[in-house]
């Protein structure tokens, strides 16, 4: 469904994000790939959805290598991909209704009824069938991220991306989406990767993972073998832990020059 | 400060000049590339076109206020102040001329460009870029929709077509306050007002090149705000400088284009 080969990617040429970044991702699992903030992940995520194109290396998506394809291409191959943004990115002058509607609208020429059928069914999948009629910031934020999940699936995608899908969400809105996220691929026959730092809830909903540390995968498994690994970074980053491979302090100036305290 | 250090410190003086202007022609480039991909992908905006009805109302409709009453009071200070001059040299009745001929000519186009611009350039501008800030425009992007033509477009579109309605409607008022004060408060004869504008008030040279900048200024206008919002950096500060330079550089452009159309339209005291 996906694969990454030798990837490297950088913003600018003097501070790469990604090197070096293999992956592959079967059919019907959810991946999570997880890291620090700033280890290149979400990058990565955009490398898979064709938004930023690799340096070097190659991505093929959907049977598609991403760098070889036009707007017309990318396009196509977008309507068979869902994406949930870290805050949903719901358009703020459209209804829920209109929200979930807009894919459909601008990609099929189904009458009013259908789409209300169909606008009805995603929404009921994620359980504000009763939110139709709201504005976006009218919603909570777990509603939101839901509201921005059915709008991603409004054309059943084989492919469905999260970023940060569980940032800023409470214990029950969390699970809720925890629950979502295995339920809708598993419904839609899909695949799904989730890019994430909230490594102890996402390894209760992935078939696998891949860490990322420095713009580099350094380890992969199934979730028991991340939550059994002796990797120093894995340990330190499962375990919440202070110090460790990253240290507490970022590389700064001696703090005994910058007080002005040396020679005194 | 020694030769050497001298000739340092121009040199970099000229880097930074040569900087600048190099980043501003890149800029003017990009947003020409920027407004000749957005008309050829304009199909969306003129095949739906509801979407560029909403983008009317919210760019023209909405700015009806400012501009009908800055129209009145414009129109209403002319009067005034082009009695006072008139009547010195017996031509007061000419003021139903001076009035029309201001407003069709220049301040219609002008001011309600000016006004245009900050009340419907900066909301274009603003709306655009938070969208792009909340992640809107990816969202769009992912969903294989080009938001250069479901958001850009209708909103380039309907400010395009707002702008000449408003100007007229801007000259109209005008001449309406014009009336009000001339004719009404101050006595001048309503006859010689309206005849000697009807005589004097040419449809081609005075009215359709009123017009033409209208239609101008609302293109410069237009396509300064969307390009503005849709380069726009993606935070609060960065939607905000790029209100600010939409404001800021279209009412530049407006002053500036004004000045090239009339030396081109009535060169020599002689209308083309």
């Amino acid at each position: 469904m996906v694969q990454i080969q030798n990837v490297a990617f950088g913003y600018d040429a003097a501070r790469p994000v990604l090197r070096d970044v293999s992956l592959s991702i079967a059919r019907g699992s959810v991946v999570g790939i997880m890291g620090q903030s700033g280890c290149g992940k979400t990058t990565l995520l955009r490398i898979i959805a064709a938004q930023y194109l690799p340096s070097s290396g190659t991505a093929r998506v959907l049977g598609e290598l991403t760098a070889e394809l036009d707007r017309d291409a990318l396009y196509q191959m977008r309507r068979r991909m869902g994406m949930l943004f870290q805050f949903g990115a719901l358009f703020t002058d459209m209804s829920v209704y209109e929200n979930v509607a807009f894919p459909l609208r601008e990609h099929t020429a189904l009458p009013e009824d259908l789409i209300h059928d169909l606008v009805m069914l995603k929404l009921e999948a994620v359980g504000l069938r009763g939110a139709a009629q709201l504005m976006p910031p009218e919603l909570s934020g777990g509603m939101a991220r839901r509201v921005a999940l059915a709008r991603s699936i409004a054309l059943d995608p084989q492919l469905i991306l999260y970023d940060e899908p569980f940032t800023g969400l409470d214990p029950i809105s969390f699970g809720v989406i925890v629950r979502l996220i295995r339920e809708l691929n598993d419904s839609l026959g899909a695949t799904s990767i989730i890019v994430t730092h909230d490594v102890q809830e996402a390894l209760g909903v992935v078939d696998y993972v891949y860490f990322m540390a420095d713009g580099r995968v350094i380890a992969e498994g199934k979730p028991d073998e991340i939550r059994a690994s002796r990797e120093p970074f894995v340990r330190q980053f499962v375990n919440g832990e202070l110090d460790g491979p990253v240290p507490f302090h970022n590389p700064a100036p001696d703090y005994a020059a910058e007080l002005e305290l040396t020679g005194a | 400060m020694s030769l050497a250090q001298i000739r340092e410190h121009a040199r970099g003086r000229l880097e930074r000049l040569g900087n600048a202007v190099t980043s501003h022609v890149w800029r003017l480039g990009f947003a020409s590339r920027f407004l000749f991909y957005l008309v050829a992908h304009s199909g969306t905006a003129l095949r739906r076109f509801r979407l560029t009805v909403a983008e009317i109302y919210f760019a023209g409709v909405l700015s009806l206020i400012i501009i009908l009453v800055s129209g009145l009071f414009v129109g209403m200070v002319l009067a005034l102040q082009g009695y006072d001059t008139l009547q010195r040299f017996g031509a007061s009745e000419s003021l139903g001329v001076l009035v029309a001929l201001s407003l069709v000519r220049e301040l219609g186009p002008v001011v309600a460009g000016l006004l245009f611009a900050s009340r419907a350039g900066s909301a274009i501008t603003a709306e655009i870029g938070l969208m792009k800030a909340t992640e809107q425009i990816s969202a769009m992007e992912m969903m294989a929709v080009d938001p250069i033509a479901r958001v850009v477009a209708p909103r380039f579109w309907g400010g395009v077509l707002s702008m000449p309605m408003l100007a007229a409607l801007f000259s109209a008022l005008g001449i309406f306050g014009g009336y009000l004060v001339g004719v009404q408060l101050i006595g001048v004869d309503a006859g010689a007002f309206w005849s000697q504008m009807q005589a004097a008030v040419d449809v081609r040279n005075d009215i359709l090149n009123g017009v033409i900048k209208s239609v101008v200024f609302g293109i410069a206008v237009t396509w300064i705000a969307v390009f503005e919002g849709y380069d726009a950096v993606p935070t609060a500060e960065g939607v905000s400088r790029a209100t600010t330079r939409t404001v800021v550089t279209s009412s530049l452009a407006i002053l500036a284009l004004d000045f090239v159309l009339t030396a081109l339209m009535f060169t020599g005291g002689k209308s083309t």
